[in-house]
């Protein structure tokens, strides 16, 4: 079990603080995502009945497939946990093996989302169809898109966990790869409470 | 494992095992209950909508505080208060629009275009 | 291979479109052709265009603006002249085609490109040194929006060359600019040159928010920081907070477009008045964006050139986040006529008009720090006053438009141009050319000749009034905006006298050329070699001017309101260290002008449907992300010695200066550390 000297586990802990001066930064940024899903959530709503004669939510949806999507994203918020915790510990294989594992069930996430997509456009059910479906598509492909980012991130900071090791600098990036994680988690719980759940009572 | 995590001093809820896992666990029984109601039919559709819009407050609530530790301490004071301003924006401006729009679709009937 | 691009694309029948494309290749060969000549290619890429310093960036910001200030101020200058010469049996010299691209390359250059880029100048320059700060949070982040905004006004200047700009309105209202209605790549170029710039916009607030919150120097609480970073720092909260609504108006209006999707479409469910509904979301915090800073620097001004301390700094503090909070509860007001019920409008046109009352106290503030002041009527008071006047107008026709009953007969009317001119140019422009002629010198190191800047300003003040008030008056006749040509000749002579403002404007703008010209010839005489050249009162004036790369040798320790004016009344604002000790600043990078062009060759080719260019300047952008993600070494050290060198220099100079008698001692009890007792002296 690697360990890293007492000075250099000191400067890790401050730099996965939450309180540093970019991670502060990072925080705005998500805080400027957070409007940019809001405008997505206020066109769905708006568009939310506008079926244009097409299929809705109701017969659209499938909840077994969402739930799974559900779960494989909320046992990755546990598994960057673990990251986070390894990091502490300066564990530099646990550090890594976790993210294998987070990157493995935000594929799981977006496999099952591509799955959907490309079964509802190949049944004639594409964003093209009406304003709600072209909503639907959007909000929920912008959460995807995200993820994607995020899982591309993850296989950024394993190349960097190999090569440089658990240095403060990223510690400090595996910190704002936490927040972006988590925060993707909480967008998808009003993702499938509104597009989903709520969209079997349309 | 020769250091293990500090005593938290700063009153946050620092990662811990423990606190991820009672996370998670919330988490997991805020998804559940919401997914069973509306699958199973359980409520009626009114109750069914506020039953989801609790939990998901809920359980966004619970991933703030044990994924990404955001509480009142000082470390994270920032961090809450700029959330809450945003979330007071994101209410105004998604508040707004929607009892501008329903009201819109009401009057000029063009609901379900 | 080349999407929809062929030669077709350049508009050679168009006689004005290809005489300026033709003055665009002069200027740019001479531009390329004179560095190549100097052989300063090395130092423009290795000083400039990689830099990270706020100081350059601030700079480069600012000649973005004024290019686009000349163009769209031509636009406006063709504008007025077709309306002039199209009366009743006139068809005026242009095509509907061409004049509807003039209003709205008009509105679209002047918002995104002239005030914003003039705003985030000015900032860049002045906020980091009035916290103490040797340079913002994210320097490299501060590169990428500055080349993200270069990169979004190079698609409005190519637009000119290749293809057309949009007809459908700087505000782009759906269905108009949808695709069936506006097949062209006009709509495209404006779509792709706002949500580029407007994403840097976005990294701009970001980093500014954490500047000022986080990098300010010890003892600098909020309520002790000067009033034009706080209207900064709350600016760049809205920024934070509205421009996100325009990245997803234009994201949907990219989908409606390119792909088929049916979010503001008239058919399949789609919903027009949406896109109104988001594009006012983020617009009416942009107009607080834009008059916010000018506040701050009005209130600059006016301590400074009253020789008082701002009348009731914390009431306009709040006053600055009140007006903030209400900008983002009023947006509605731009379409009281979209068909909603009363008690909807009657909510949005209060929320309107209490605006009104934190901006009167700010008015009132003004009025209080000058009376019984010593004014100076230098260039940045003359801009100042000019705009507590006018700026005044503009408010109270604001109110009148809040006033549904009212919005709805004058909506959509020249009264309507009127009043947001009558805003913008006394607000914004004025704001910002006080603070260009306020902070020049602290940038370059000399001032701006005053004789050509008064003629400018009066230029621009009795140009301004020739050109708008009738306006108003074509407004309540029941003329509507935009019109290409019209059949009511009682509007005509209205419309000359408008032309004839524009005039006097051109005027004012010539003149502040003139004087940029005469002021760098005469840069000896107008040297600012104290680093204080108007007695000012914020920390930014303890810096030599131009400030040394580093900002401050070391960072200053803040004790109140107005820390460098209590320095230098306690005799401390001159006092060398006797040791300095290495200093870390940020290494200049090529990363962020790579994103810019990067993020142009995506635009470019998103617009014409050259997918492989998209997809290649995609990549580009996101390798270069990644490559900086990885690198640790962004930082350089400057040794104790070199800092020591600078700084010895620097005081060589003030000495030099005092022996001159060019320290302005302002405060009465101050003792001035070179040239002997220089109390009450006071050069005008």
């Amino acid at each position: 079990m690697a360990t890293t000297d007492a000075s250099m586990h000191d400067e890790i802990q401050a730099e996965a603080s939450q309180g540093t001066v970019v991670n502060f930064g990072f925080w705005i940024y998500l805080m400027s995502d957070v409007i940019i899903f809001s405008m997505l959530f206020a066109g769905f709503v708006v568009l939310s009945t506008s079926y244009a004669g097409g299929p809705t939510g109701r017969e659209l949806f499938e909840l077994p497939g969402v739930f799974l999507e559900t779960l494989a994203l909320l046992f990755s918020s546990l598994t960057y946990g673990l990251v986070m915790i390894s990091l502490r510990q300066g564990n530099k294989r646990r550090v890594q093996g976790w993210l294998l594992v987070t990157f493995l069930l935000g594929a799981c996430f977006i496999g099952l989302e591509l799955h959907e997509f490309l079964s509802l456009a190949l049944e004639g059910h594409g964003p093209q169809r009406s304003g709600f479906l072209s909503a639907f598509f959007t909000l929920v492909g912008t959460h995807g898109t995200h993820v994607t980012f995020g899982l591309l991130w993850i296989l950024v900071m394993v190349g960097q966990v190999a090569y440089k090791g658990l240095t403060p600098a990223v510690a400090s990036r595996l910190t704002r790869l936490s927040l972006f994680w988590h925060f993707l988690d909480i967008v998808w719980i009003a993702v499938f409470s509104t597009v989903y759940l709520g969209g079997m009572y349309r | 494992m020769s250091h293990s995590p500090s005593p938290d001093a700063k009153g946050g809820s620092e990662a811990t095992l423990g606190t991820y896992s009672v996370g998670f666990i919330l988490a997991i029984v805020l998804t559940v209950i919401p997914f069973a109601i509306v699958g199973f039919g359980w409520l009626p559709r009114t109750g069914a909508l506020i039953a989801v819009g609790v939990a998901a407050v809920i359980q966004i609530l619970v991933h703030l505080y044990f994924f990404l530790h955001l509480d009142v301490s000082r470390e994270h004071r920032a961090n809450a208060m700029t959330g809450v301003f945003t979330a007071l924006i994101m209410a105004i401006l998604v508040g707004g629009t929607m009892w501008l729009f329903y009201n819109l679709h009401y009057r000029t009937m063009i609901m379900g275009g | 291979m080349l999407g929809r691009l062929s030669l077709d694309a350049i508009p050679y029948d168009n006689g004005i479109i290809m005489f300026a494309v033709a003055l665009m290749a002069i200027v740019g060969v001479v531009a390329v052709g004179s560095t190549t000549y100097l052989g300063k290619w090395g130092y423009l890429y290795k000083e400039w265009l990689t830099s990270v310093d706020h100081k350059k960036i601030g700079i480069m910001y600012i000649i973005l603006a004024f290019v686009f200030l000349l163009r769209g101020f031509v636009d406006a200058l063709m504008m007025r002249a077709q309306q002039a010469t199209a009366g009743p049996g006139h068809s005026g010299y242009l095509p509907p085609e061409h004049f509807a691209e003039l209003f709205t390359g008009h509105g679209t250059m002047m918002i995104l490109f002239v005030a914003m880029p003039l705003i985030i100048g000015i900032i860049n320059i002045a906020v980091p040194p009035q916290i103490g700060a040797r340079d913002v949070a994210f320097p490299f982040m501060n590169s990428i929006s500055l080349w993200l905004t270069y990169a979004g006004g190079l698609l409005i200047m190519a637009s000119l060359a290749v293809g057309q700009f949009s007809t459908a309105g700087w505000t782009g209202y759906a269905p108009f600019s949808e695709y069936p209605a506006n097949p062209s790549t006009g709509v495209d170029y404006w779509i792709w040159a706002l949500q580029i710039s407007g994403i840097g916009t976005t990294l701009t607030g970001i980093n500014f928010l954490v500047t000022i919150l986080r990098e300010r120097a010890p003892g600098m609480t909020l309520m002790r920081m000067p009033i034009f970073t706080w209207t900064a720092l709350i600016t760049m909260i809205m920024v934070v907070l509205a421009f996100p609504a325009l990245t997803v108006a234009l994201g949907m209006l990219t989908l409606d477009r390119l792909f088929d999707f049916h979010f503001f479409t008239g058919g399949m469910g789609g919903n027009q008045m949406m896109y109104i509904n988001m594009f006012w979301i983020w617009g009416h915090p942009e107009v607080y964006i834009v008059i916010l800073p000018a506040f701050g620097v009005f209130s600059e001004v006016t301590a400074t050139f009253c020789n008082k301390r701002l009348f009731g700094y914390r009431t306009m503090v709040y006053a600055t986040m009140v007006i903030a909070l209400l900008s983002f509860t009023v947006w509605v007001h731009h379409f009281f006529t979209m068909g909603q019920g009363p008690l909807r409008n009657t909510v949005f046109a209060i929320s309107t008009m209490v605006i009104g009352i934190p901006t009167g106290v700010k008015i009132y503030n003004w009025m209080a720090t000058m009376f019984r002041g010593r004014i100076e009527f230098k260039q940045p008071m003359l801009w100042t006053l000019g705009f507590i006047l006018l700026f005044t107008v503009g408010g109270m026709t604001g109110v009148m438009l809040a006033i549904p009953g009212i919005d709805y007969k004058v909506h959509n009317s020249e009264f309507l141009v009127a009043h947001f001119h009558n805003v913008l140019i006394p607000g914004t422009i004025f704001g910002m050319f006080a603070g260009y002629t306020y902070w020049f010198p602290k940038a370059f190191g000399f001032r701006l000749d005053e004789q050509w800047g008064r003629r400018a300003f009066w230029g621009w003040t009795i140009g301004f009034t020739v050109a708008f008030m009738p306006l108003y008056v074509l407004g309540a006749m029941g003329m509507p905006r935009r019109m290409v040509s019209y059949s009511n000749p009682a509007w005509t002579p209205w419309l000359w006298v408008a032309a004839f403002g524009a005039l006097i404007v051109l005027y004012g703008i010539a003149c502040q050329v003139v004087q940029l010209l005469v002021s760098i010839k005469n840069r000896d005489r107008l040297a600012d070699l104290t680093g204080d050249p108007w007695g000012g009162r914020t920390l930014e004036w303890a810096m030599s001017s131009p400030p040394a790369e580093y900002n401050f040798a070391v960072i200053p320790t803040v004790h109140g309101i107005d820390a460098f004016m209590e320095m230098k009344e306690q005799g401390t604002a001159y006092q060398q260290p006797a040791e300095y000790s290495d200093i870390h600043m940020p290494k200049s990078t090529p990363a962020g002008l790579v994103i810019g062009a990067g993020a142009f060759v995506f635009g470019f080719g998103v617009i014409w449907w050259i997918w492989w260019l998209a997809i290649l300047g995609g990549l580009t952008m996101l390798a270069s992300v990644i490559w900086r993600a990885c690198t640790d070494d962004v930082e350089f050290t400057i040794p104790a010695a070199e800092v020591k060198r600078v700084e010895d220099e620097r005081f060589r100079k003030l000495a030099l200066a005092g022996q001159r008698g060019d320290v302005i001692d302002t405060g009465s009890r101050g003792r001035m550390p070179f040239g002997g007792d220089m109390t009450g002296l006071h050069p005008g």
